[in-house]
């Protein structure tokens, strides 16, 4: 159960995972022109598999830390990975401006989604509280 | 706010891709502007872009503009005894201005641009989705 809310979900996480690929793609879109930039995206499958692992270690006091990862930030393991370029260019550059544009698109929607989920989520959850 | 940091990627990208086209602009500009002397006479302008990752930002990065550089290519030699601006052997010096190039570099820079409003777009629509969450 680690990491993953009681309430919402893995959405909740999926949307956080979403947001790193754009915040990603909108920095290999902004160094398509950087020579040596090499682009790089993150395996969905992958963080996935990750959080739904959860790597936890026992707790065996109610103070102590809990490993589980709240983010998908700092994890070497689920970290970004370089993309395979389809026509490398000369000065060093991976960035295919085509590619890009398409999984900015592909995470916009599946943020979008996300969010559609947890809103019917907390609508479903409202009506509950308030019995209406 | 590290939601918002998508804002600075493509506005840096924003301002990265202006400063290109204004160069453009400069070369284009000045692409007739002779001289009489080869050392004075003006030098083609392109920015160089750098990719830079704020330490604690996460991984993605932004990109910079590092300087503007000269070109170093030679400038064209003319011979036009009749020029005010021709030296002593009627020679002047025109810009070693690309013009293909400026204009090849001006169709890069305008499509980098918009794909990165683009994208801001989308961030901006999805941030305010985010906000009326549940309502």
């Amino acid at each position: 159960m680690s990491g993953i809310d009681p309430l919402f979900g893995i959405h909740a996480q999926a949307l956080q995972l979403q947001r790193q690929r754009m915040e990603l793609i909108a920095g290999n879109l902004a160094n398509a022109d950087t020579p040596g930039f090499k682009a790089r995206d993150l395996d969905f499958r992958q963080v996935l598999a990750a959080t739904q692992a959860g790597a936890d270690l026992q707790r065996t006091h109610a103070q102590h830390l809990s490993t589980a990862s709240d983010g998908l930030s700092g994890d070497p393991l689920n970290g970004p990975q370089y993309r395979l370029p389809v026509q490398p260019s000369v000065d060093g550059n991976t960035v295919d401006v085509q590619i890009e544009q398409a999984q900015f698109a592909d995470a916009a929607l599946r943020y979008q989604a996300g969010l559609g989920f947890i809103d019917s989520r907390m609508k479903s959850l409202m009506s509950a509280l308030t019995g209406q | 706010m590290s939601s918002f940091r998508i804002f600075d990627i493509a506005g840096s990208a924003l301002s990265a891709q202006s400063v290109r086209l204004n160069t453009v602009a400069s070369n284009l500009a000045n692409a007739d502007s002779v001289s009489g002397n080869p050392d004075e006479v003006y030098k083609a302008r392109m920015p160089v872009f750098k990719a830079v990752t704020a330490p604690g930002d996460g991984p993605a990065a932004s990109v910079q503009v590092l300087g503007v550089v000269e070109s170093q290519a030679a400038p064209q030699q003319r011979y036009e005894p009749g020029h005010p601006m021709a030296d002593a052997d009627g020679y002047v010096y025109a810009p070693g201005v690309n013009v293909v190039e400026e204009m090849v570099n001006m169709i890069s820079a305008a499509r980098s641009y918009q794909s990165s409003v683009e994208v801001m777009n989308t961030a901006k629509d999805l941030a305010l989705r985010t906000l009326t969450l549940g309502k």
